[in-house]
């Protein structure tokens, strides 16, 4: 991993009766949240109808809850909520819907890589993290991208290829649009 | 019906799983995705004890709790003795649950259950629930339970239908179909034991129930289920009401492989909202998943077998007793599967089958993708590798002689059912043989065979193999149904009762249903998995989906189709029997045609008028097993004991694949499910019973960057009493991982494993013993 440590923001909030008020964005949609000290950030992106993390296991190690802060996967379920004050964070709902899905959508739907999907928005969040840093890369790459984020209904084949397959479209798609 | 594959429009075509792009864009919901308002949290307290009756329970100091809306413990619930296992009425399982108990019976049982407005509030009120046990000695060991003596588990009066309780037997069964005296014409006699492991089914989504009140003051369960009418049966049953105050909703379900076949939430949820008034959720954390829902059977297997020098098998006998830890979900049904699943693969002339299964003070097995013949395969297939060695024949060949073929069938199908006698089988589609070409070369098996005999190094490879079948749901025992009608456009609705966990069953039912009436996939509306709005179907289990509801879709199709030819006919002034669907259109011989929209619109509007639609149920009369041929590669560091799968090649036939992409994907999954089954999954428990990994930090399940190479090679045949040519695919692929990796550690380092998981210390071990 190549990811450029942010320095932490000077974050000053003040409790009220155990309540902290933050400020974030959510797939550009900026808040006002009223989260408690304990809070998980998974458990307030849930109480605030971002339904698409999802709560595998609570304690970090299935990856079902992965959310891109400021455009690095993380965690929700191991961050609190007060840490994502002032941050951008975005969920699978963020990347596209069934109108409009973002390339990594397209290419998990056609690749046969959804079987539950209970395990696909962190995949397919943790997979925007690989492709925007690398945009063709290995499928050794990809399995070690895809690593932290556990699947019980494939063997991953069909993920793997579903990464592939989305990193040609956003080429072409990043071609037509020189070419316009 | 014919082999007319190649003129498939819909069927055999990989065409996107319906709900696909609504989970990959996250707005497909889960049981939890949707909440109602005013819900409160339901949690539950939990044994600390393997074994132990409640003296005294005292919950006033949890009422008093902020917030705290109900309490319930056996006080104060139905003492009504049912099982949890999802099954056919009646189930073929002992009634031996209650909601809440007054005895503890493993290190996970559950006291007492809380509903407070928040988590928060209703762990302080579990932590403030006194409970006076009088602890009774425990047994763990599944065979030791058995014996004279041991600490009886269930000495209650009131449970049904266990077969000898004095020694936790909560099933038996056994079988000796002669043909001649044991051994008495075998070369070679070979004997070995066999033990298997506990693991756990580990699903992403974790079990949740939302139990809420609809506007009549009906109950509502949103549950994450794989059998949504067993739930409304159970909980009507085990709270003691009728089956019309309860309406089970299935929504999108993250994984299940049969922990999800398992009805213990949902009667607690509804307790609670009965005593709260209020809507409550219950979730299991990923520790309640792995210690309080279910997990699979451990078991010990001892099989003899007697083989002749031509390579013919004499002799099969095969003893094994399972554990069902505290209570006996499945107890019958796994064990008769670990025979009636794996016997019939090879035509012994003697076979003899002995099965228990019995009570522990540990958690409570049930349903387990493979469901008992996983275990019987791993001994099965070791043993077949064992004695194709003693008689100096190649493994693969060894097979080939033994395996059942098309035309044949087994006295085994016959003799044993599930809780009851079997049907009389003969294969009408086996495609094995042809698995094992492909496999074969797919592997490299012949030169790797060759060339992995003289190796020098720490690091030694080496190839094994193994044979599967399994079934395709239980004959004369699974129902179910379907109805489809018709929309003005010409897309229809398809409503079915069968539950779609992740599978794709949604979408394999609408292309069979598409298939029959001549539109696309997508003008198929799938609704599936509610009691209220859907017709029966008893779930998805026993690899039962696509073979019984598809057939029932199919049957729907055809009577939906009749009733618009019929409407046709008018329209376009020719015989039924002249026409035929295409293409959205009904299409006459003559060439003239009308679109489907023109055939809805006159039945609803203008001439005749009726709503077109149909229903149709199915049962099977048999229960075609689909064929697998596995090829594992390793290499074993004679050093550290490490075990590295360096290819796996899983060919498999499932009759026609109704959707190829979903039949690779469930092998894929099953294979990898397997081989982490096979190397590193166990779940283990301390000397009090207590869970010692129950996490996935201590309980290892494959990641893709541990993930071997896996190829799952499709193979069709065709099955004359599925839908299309169609038998199942879900659970054979988990069946081959153990034997297969036991015989490649066994070619490559000589070495013979008889108790996963395969860890580095048991290989080692093994070696070390060796030299």
């Amino acid at each position: 991993m190549t990811a450029v440590r942010r320095t932490a923001k000077a974050i000053s909030l003040t409790a009220e009766n155990g309540i902290f008020r933050i400020e974030v964005a959510v797939n550009g949609v900026r808040g006002s949240w009223r989260v408690g000290a304990e809070d998980t950030l998974l458990s307030a992106l849930r109480a605030n109808g971002w339904k698409g993390v999802k709560r595998g296991c609570d304690t970090g190690e299935c990856g079902s809850c992965t959310v891109l802060v400021d455009g690095t996967p993380e965690l929700a379920c191991l961050k609190l909520a007060v840490s994502a004050h002032g941050r951008e964070i975005t969920t699978i709902e963020g990347l596209g819907s069934p109108a409009e899905p973002h390339p990594l959508q397209e290419a998990f739907v056609e690749a046969g890589a959804v079987q539950c999907g209970f395990c696909i928005p962190g995949m397919i969040l943790v997979s925007k993290a690989l492709l925007d840093k690398n945009p063709e890369p290995s499928e050794t790459q990809i399995r070690h991208a895809l690593d932290g984020n556990l699947c019980r209904c494939t063997g991953y084949v069909k993920q793997v290829e579903a990464v592939r397959l989305a990193a040609g479209k956003i080429k072409n798609r990043e071609v037509r649009r020189a070419g316009q | 019906m014919p082999d007319n594959k190649t003129a498939f429009k819909v069927v055999n075509h990989r065409v996107n799983k319906l709900d696909s792009l609504g989970l990959a864009c996250g707005t497909a919901e889960f049981a939890d995705d949707w909440n109602p308002p005013r819900m409160l949290v339901g949690k539950l307290l939990y044994s600390p004890h393997a074994h132990a009756r409640i003296k005294k329970i005292d919950t006033s100091a949890a009422e008093r709790v902020p917030g705290v809306s109900a309490v319930l413990t056996h006080k104060n619930t139905p003492r009504i003795r049912h099982t949890t296992a999802g099954q056919g009425f009646p189930e073929p399982s002992p009634y031996d649950s209650l909601i809440f108990d007054d005895k503890m019976r493993f290190v996970g049982d559950r006291v007492a259950a809380v509903a407070a407005e928040t988590s928060e509030a209703a762990q302080e009120a579990l932590s403030k629930i006194k409970v006076d046990y009088e602890v009774l000695p425990a047994v763990f060991d599944i065979l030791d339970a058995a014996k004279d003596g041991a600490p009886v588990i269930h000495d209650e009066a009131d449970s049904k239908n266990i077969p000898d309780a004095k020694h936790n037997i909560c099933a038996a069964y056994a079988l000796d179909i002669k043909d001649h005296e044991w051994y008495s014409t075998a070369d070679a006699v070979i004997e070995q034991t066999y033990k298997t492991q506990y693991a756990q089914h580990c699903a992403l989504e974790p079990h949740t129930v939302i139990a809420y009140f609809d506007a009549d003051g009906r109950i509502v369960l949103r549950s994450s289920t794989q059998v949504p009418f067993h739930v409304r049966r159970i909980v009507a049953q085990s709270l003691g009401m009728e089956v019309k105050r309860i309406r089970v909703i299935k929504p999108r379900i993250g994984g299940g492989f049969g922990s999800k076949q398992e009805v213990f939430l949902d009667q607690a949820c509804a307790a609670l909202l009965l005593a709260a008034k209020r809507p409550v959720k219950m979730e299991l954390s990923r520790r309640e998943v792995f210690v309080s829902s279910r997990t699979r059977h451990p078991a010990v297997i001892h099989l003899k077998t007697g083989v002749k020098k031509d390579g013919k098998i004499t002799d099969l006998d095969l003893a094994i007793t399972l554990g069902n830890g505290a209570y006996g979900a499945h107890a019958l049904t796994v064990m008769m599967c670990s025979g009636s699943h794996t016997m019939p693969l090879y035509q012994a002339q003697n076979n003899k089958f002995t099965g228990r299964t019995v009570y522990t003070n540990l958690p409570v097995a049930g349903a387990y993708r493979g469901y008992g013949a996983t275990q019987g395969f791993f001994a099965l297939e070791s043993q077949m590798d064992m004695m194709a060695e003693a008689i100096g024949m190649d493994p693969v060949e060894f097979r080939l002689k033994n395996y059942i073929k098309q035309g044949q069938g087994s006295p085994i199908f016959k003799a044993m059912g599930e809780g009851r006698e079997g049907v009389e089988q003969v294969m009408q589609s086996c495609g094995l043989e042809r698995c094992i070409e492909e496999g074969l070369k797919a592997s490299g098996w012949r030169e790797k065979r060759e060339l992995y005999k003289k190796q020098a190094g720490a690091k030694r490879r080496g190839i094994g193999c193994a044979c599967l079948m399994q079934g395709s749901g239980i004959p004369e025992v699974d129902m179910a149904s379907a109805t489809i009608k018709m929309n003005e456009d010409g897309s229809f609705n398809l409503l079915i009762g069968a539950a779609d966990l992740g599978t794709g069953s949604d979408t394999v039912l609408a292309q069979i249903a598409a298939e029959v009436l001549g539109v696309r996939h997508g003008d198929v509306l799938v609704y599936s998995s509610d009691t209220d709005l859907t017709p029966f179907d008893v779930g998805a289990y026993a690899s039962s989906t696509t073979f019984i509801s598809g057939n029932a879709v199919r049957k729907a199709a055809e009577n939906v189709k009749t009733m618009i030819l019929s409407v046709a006919a008018k329209i376009l002034n020719e015989k039924p029997e002249n026409m035929r669907l295409e293409g959205g259109r009904v299409v006459a011989a003559s060439g003239i045609s009308c679109p489907l929209s023109e055939v809805a619109n006159t039945s609803l509007y203008y001439h005749d008028q009726h709503q077109i639609i149909a229903s149709a149920s199915h049962t099977a009369t048999t229960s075609p097993p689909p064929f697998s041929a596995h090829f594992a590669e390793v290499e074993v560091d004679t050093e550290t004991g490490a075990v590295a799968v360096l290819n796996y090649v899983a060919a498999v036939e499932c009759g026609t694949a109704i959707n190829p992409a979903l039949a690779e994907g469930q092998n894929d999954g099953a294979v990898l499910n397997g081989l982490s089954f096979a190397l590193t999954e166990e779940l283990e428990f301390n000397a009090a019973g207590a869970a010692k990994n129950a996490s996935f930090r201590g309980y290892k399940i494959f990641g893709a960057y541990d993930t071997p190479p896996i190829k799952t090679i499709l193979l069709s045949t065709y099955e004359p009493a599925g839908p299309f040519g169609a038998k199942s695919v879900s659970e054979i692929g988990i069946n081959g991982p153990q034997p297969a990796l036991a015989n490649a550690i066994y070619h490559a380092v000589g070495v013979r494993l008889t108790e996963p998981p395969f860890t580095p210390d048991k290989v080692l071990a093994a070696i070390r013993a060796k030299r």
